[in-house]
């Protein structure tokens, strides 16, 4: 036969499982880049060399290697140092979810902090003159000018990233996780059929790529409207 | 040095880089084909770019290239066995992994091609049409050697997602720098090591690439003046 369906249509509960899994697995790398990418960016454009040099190349080691680099040296790489195997971390480093999250979020975190940070150095400059002639500090500046209007504009941007990073959770299956491309796997070694089961996890890859551009949309539509081209 | 395992990292650091300049040089041509086929007033021909673009780039590069080696080599076995030919077809990982990478960033480039074909004014087409030029020379003598300015950032981006996306071809058995890297480690006991090498090479890659590609769009931009702000 060229296509199996009903081995598909059995391992549908794995799939609806594999996608919780890759659902959850890129919540918690998004949440958390994206709380250390605040930061990063507000050090990516500052002036001072001692301050921009140091997230400047963290961001350029991250964003020039590969994924696959980073996860194998954070759950395969990290119990060479007996140091790191006898500490606190150990039972969290030797877990292959934290270490997974761990390594996308330090992923997404380099990648959202340049997008951040072009956006930041995009606010145009009367309103920092603005709010600098109002007698804001510096933090209120950022709390109240730079960042809401920043966030906002790096929503298109932004969403390109977090459609990335969800193609990216797929690594998850390399270090032995059961998301959407680890049940495809799961049921391609089982039942020996391994068209059917990754042409599956495509398309429920495919799906949840458009729900979330659909949604990217929605966002825009509410946070950038007074951006938008006027239709009248 | 690296206890006798750096020259097989170095090996394989020499197929990632001909995997990534092979699968690069296929992405080209499907991105341009891609593009042409978009750009096309011919409805089916439109659409059918337009499936190709949305659907590879909805779903991730690990999930297609499974899908294209395992699925694949499954399919064209099953294929054979229909029409009676005895024997298991193997599918070789290095073209297997030119030709999945290729299929994956053509869909990528076609977006920035196409992008780069808007950009250049109606006019330039028109007037090698009134030459006398058929559709493939304008295409061709026209409208490509003004696009590659246009499409040089996007081009660059697209190929370093590509050299990082080459790691993921160790998956399926291509012994590249990263799976030497990964099994030198596990014979050392010293992943951490080794892997850390492959980054800082993956990582020169890169560093040279932007080089390169920053001093190409420096030459295709002679003569276009840029406005002083």
């Amino acid at each position: 036969m060229l296509f199996d369906y009903n081995v598909v249509l059995d391992s549908l509960p794995l799939y609806f499982d594999g996608v919780l899994v890759t659902l959850k697995l890129l919540a918690i790398a998004l949440a958390v880049g994206l709380l250390a990418a605040v930061p990063l960016a507000m050090m990516r454009v500052s002036r001072q060399p001692l301050i921009n040099f140091p997230a400047w190349l963290y961001t350029y080691v991250i964003r020039g290697t590969p994924m696959l680099v980073q996860l194998y040296l954070l759950y395969y790489g990290l119990a060479q140092f007996e140091a790191v195997r006898e500490s606190f971390m150990w039972p969290y480093l030797s877990n292959a979810t934290f270490c997974a999250c761990l390594a996308f979020a330090i992923n997404t975190s380099a990648y959202s902090a340049e997008i951040l940070a072009g956006s930041l150095k995009a606010t145009p400059h009367g309103e920092i003159e603005a709010a600098k002639a109002m007698g804001m500090s510096r933090a209120k500046l950022y709390r109240r000018i730079l960042l809401p209007s920043a966030l906002r504009r790096a929503l298109p941007q932004y969403s390109n990233e977090v459609i990335m990073m969800l193609h990216t959770t797929s690594l998850a299956s390399v270090v032995t996780l059961i998301d959407i491309t680890g049940a495809a796997k799961t049921v391609s070694s089982q039942f020996y059929l391994p068209f059917e089961a990754y042409i599956t996890a495509g398309l429920f890859y495919l799906a949840l790529t458009f729900i979330l551009v659909r949604l990217f949309k929605l966002a825009e539509r509410r946070w950038l409207a007074y951006l938008a081209p006027r239709k009248h | 040095m690296f206890n006798g395992y750096g020259s097989t990292i170095l090996d394989g650091a020499w197929l990632t880089v001909q995997l990534a300049l092979l699968s690069m040089a296929v992405a080209v041509v499907l991105g341009l084909i891609g593009a042409a086929f978009r750009l096309s007033p011919v409805r089916w021909l439109a659409l059918m770019g337009e499936t190709y673009a949305t659907v590879i780039r909805g779903i991730p590069d690990l999930v297609l290239i499974l899908l294209i080696f395992y699925g694949g080599q499954d399919l064209v076995n099953r294929i054979a066995m229909m029409v009676e030919y005895d024997g298991y077809i193997d599918i070789n990982p290095f073209v297997a992994g030119v030709g999945t990478l290729g299929f994956i960033y053509g869909a990528y480039l076609s977006e920035t091609f196409r992008g780069a074909f808007m950009a250049i004014p109606k006019g330039q087409g028109e007037a090698g049409v009134a030459y006398g030029m058929s559709p493939l020379r304008v295409f061709l003598r026209i409208l490509v050697p003004q696009m590659i300015r246009l499409a040089i950032p996007g081009v660059t981006n697209n190929w370093l997602v590509l050299v990082k996306a080459t790691a993921l071809i160790s998956l399926v058995g291509l012994q590249d720098m990263m799976a030497r890297a990964k099994s030198a480690g596990d014979a050392t006991r010293e992943p951490f090591t080794y892997i850390l090498l492959a980054a800082a090479i993956y990582l020169a890659m890169t560093s040279v690439s932007l080089l390169v590609l920053r001093y190409l769009e420096r030459r295709y931009s002679v003569g276009v003046k840029a406005a002083e702000i």
